[in-house]
């Protein structure tokens, strides 16, 4: 094995290894995990020249501090992240998202903050050397798995990197962050417990984002629902982004890390072209839910997915 | 065979079979369980994620880039049920249990007016279907436990209770594979590991259909198999 690595000398919050995620073993208990913000994650990858399926680190509202120890690198951080490079001569270059740097020997990454959003993504050029379990990198700290033992990434630890950098130019992809605080969703399973003031209510309010929310769930704050069949349910295999709503008729928007198996009722489903968006809203953000049709959400997920294949393409080399 | 289909989200088919928790229904949910697995696998069926069977239903999640809900839909209504089969794929375990290690046996005795060794016997005689494994990794919903052990969860539900713990509610006995809350009443414990992390090809011991029954322990082999 290639022995490049950094050292953390920050750990940053919730930072941990993801990828696309884990499929094929929810029917044992294993949530997909992988990164929240699947478009950010594909743009990393894709300025420094990797694979669309490489791993990455993922980390929320404040990122590492990581010291280059051994070997030369090239990273790209996408997102919307404030973070310095401090060379090894003390030279500090201001961080910008969504191109690559060349990093070396003794050089320093410092990824102070997330800007008016949650997530974060490190890509270095050829990916992280861990081992996948289950054709996965991603990690799911509640159950211990994933790389690391499946924890987050703690200080000191050694993040290795698989090669030294060989590209030799550097890449920028431009990209349009979207600002909308509406977000659209299919009527879900349950939708009839609910009565019909609730229903209409749930369309019609602005839910606040509290602190209670991580990689498992979103939870929001507005006027309870009120249910008139029964606040719980036979247990069924949960979906991402679907929306339950316990006796207390406040809503929780189950996300990527997410019990694969429940016993709530669940109102509403957000579709998968608005994931990306509602995953990196704040808490303390006031949304919106629209009710659509399924030939809309489909429709809106090509347009969504062209737009992300569209910038993909859009790369281009930095003078 | 189901009786409906429908969405759940824009990414995943709900197929559900009615309303009630018995074997016969669970069996089928699980038969066709298995069968979208082996098409999945086979590459038959290119785009699904995740299948997860519950008492009533299986839910199948796919990637929208790559197959929609009408072509699943229509996979589905293709199946001929009686095709499918289900005992060759079904394992049978012996799990050691030592109930020195019961949290609740003697409340469970006061509330139900019978005998602790009674208890241990209907719950060592009994031959557990696992219905569904899930909320976390390798956790089982077994039954069906005999009507005379019926109890309901527990009023303030434990913040900690050891991994390999074995609970019942209900008709129903799970085995906790980690350490973490839960409400169950618990009657033993187990030194086997449900999950394993290590493990590639075969990380997760029991699956949805699978038969388990109990073995009783000492205190003492439980710890040699705990060291094990």
């Amino acid at each position: 094995m290639n022995n490049n690595f950094f050292e953390v000398l920050r750990p940053g919050i919730n930072t941990t290894y993801q990828d696309k995620g884990r499929f094929h073993m929810q029917h044992l208990g294993v949530a997909p995990s992988g990164c929240m913000d699947q478009k950010s994650y594909l743009i990393a990858n894709k300025i420094v020249s990797n694979q669309n399926q490489e791993g990455v680190l993922e980390f929320a509202y404040q990122g590492p501090l990581l010291k280059l120890t051994k070997g030369k690198t090239k990273f790209s951080i996408t997102g919307n992240v404030i973070f310095k490079i401090i060379k090894s001569n003390n030279k500090t270059i201001n961080g910008e998202c969504n191109r690559s740097y060349d990093l070396d020997e003794k050089d320093q990454l410092d990824i102070l903050a997330t800007k008016d959003s949650v997530y974060g993504y490190l890509a270095v050029e050829g990916g992280f050397a861990v081992t996948p379990f289950c054709n996965s990198i991603s990690t799911l700290s509640r159950a211990n798995i994933g790389p690391n033992n499946g924890k987050k990434i703690n200080l000191k630890d050694k993040v290795f990197f698989k090669k030294d950098r060989q590209q030799k130019n550097n890449f920028s992809i431009n990209v349009l962050s979207e600002k909308n605080n509406v977000i659209r969703v299919l009527k879900g399973p349950q939708f009839n417990y609910f009565s019909k003031t609730a229903q209409k209510e749930f369309f019609s309010q602005e839910y606040k984002i509290t602190n209670l929310t991580d990689r498992m769930g979103m939870r929001l704050e507005g006027k309870g629902l009120e249910n008139i069949v029964s606040t719980n349910i036979r247990s069924e295999g949960i979906t991402k982004g679907a929306i339950q709503v316990p006796e207390d008729g406040q809503p929780i928007v189950l996300l990527t890390d997410h019990p694969t198996i429940g016993g709530y009722p669940k109102i509403a489903n957000v579709i998968s072209a608005d994931y990306d968006l509602l995953v990196q809203k704040i808490p303390g953000t006031n949304i919106e839910f629209k009710y659509i049709e399924l030939k809309e959400a489909e429709e809106a997920f090509k347009i969504y997915y062209d737009k992300i294949s569209k910038d993909l393409n859009n790369i281009s080399i930095l003078k | 065979m189901f009786k409906k289909l429908s969405n759940i989200g824009d990414c995943g088919i709900v197929c559900d079979f009615g309303d009630e928790v018995n074997q016969k229904i669970n069996s089928n949910v699980i038969k066709l369980f298995h069968h979208v697995r082996k098409q999945v696998l086979k590459e038959n069926l290119k785009g699904i994620l995740n299948y997860t069977p519950s008492y009533n239903k299986l839910i199948i999640n796919f990637d929208l880039q790559k197959i929609n809900s009408s072509t699943i839909i229509e996979f589905l209504e293709s199946v001929d049920f009686s095709q499918l089969s289900f005992s060759q794929n079904k394992k049978e375990w012996e799990i050691p249990i030592c109930y020195d290690f019961a949290m609740d046996l003697k409340n469970i005795s006061k509330t139900l007016k019978i005998d602790e060794n009674e208890i241990i016997n209907i719950h060592l005689k009994t031959i557990f279907f696992i219905y569904m494994v899930g909320f976390i990794p390798g956790h089982p919903f077994m039954g069906d436990l005999d009507s005379k052990l019926f109890l309901n969860r527990l009023k303030t539900p434990r913040v900690k209770i050891p991994a390999g713990s074995i609970g019942i509610v209900e008709k129903f006995c799970n085995i906790y594979p980690y350490e973490s809350p839960g409400g169950w009443h618990i009657i033993g414990r187990t030194p086997t590991k449900l999950f394993n992390t290590k493990d590639n090809s075969n990380p997760c011991l029991l699956s949805p259909g699978d038969i388990v029954k109990f073995k009783s322990i000492s205190k003492k082999e439980f710890e040699n198999l705990n060291n094990e």
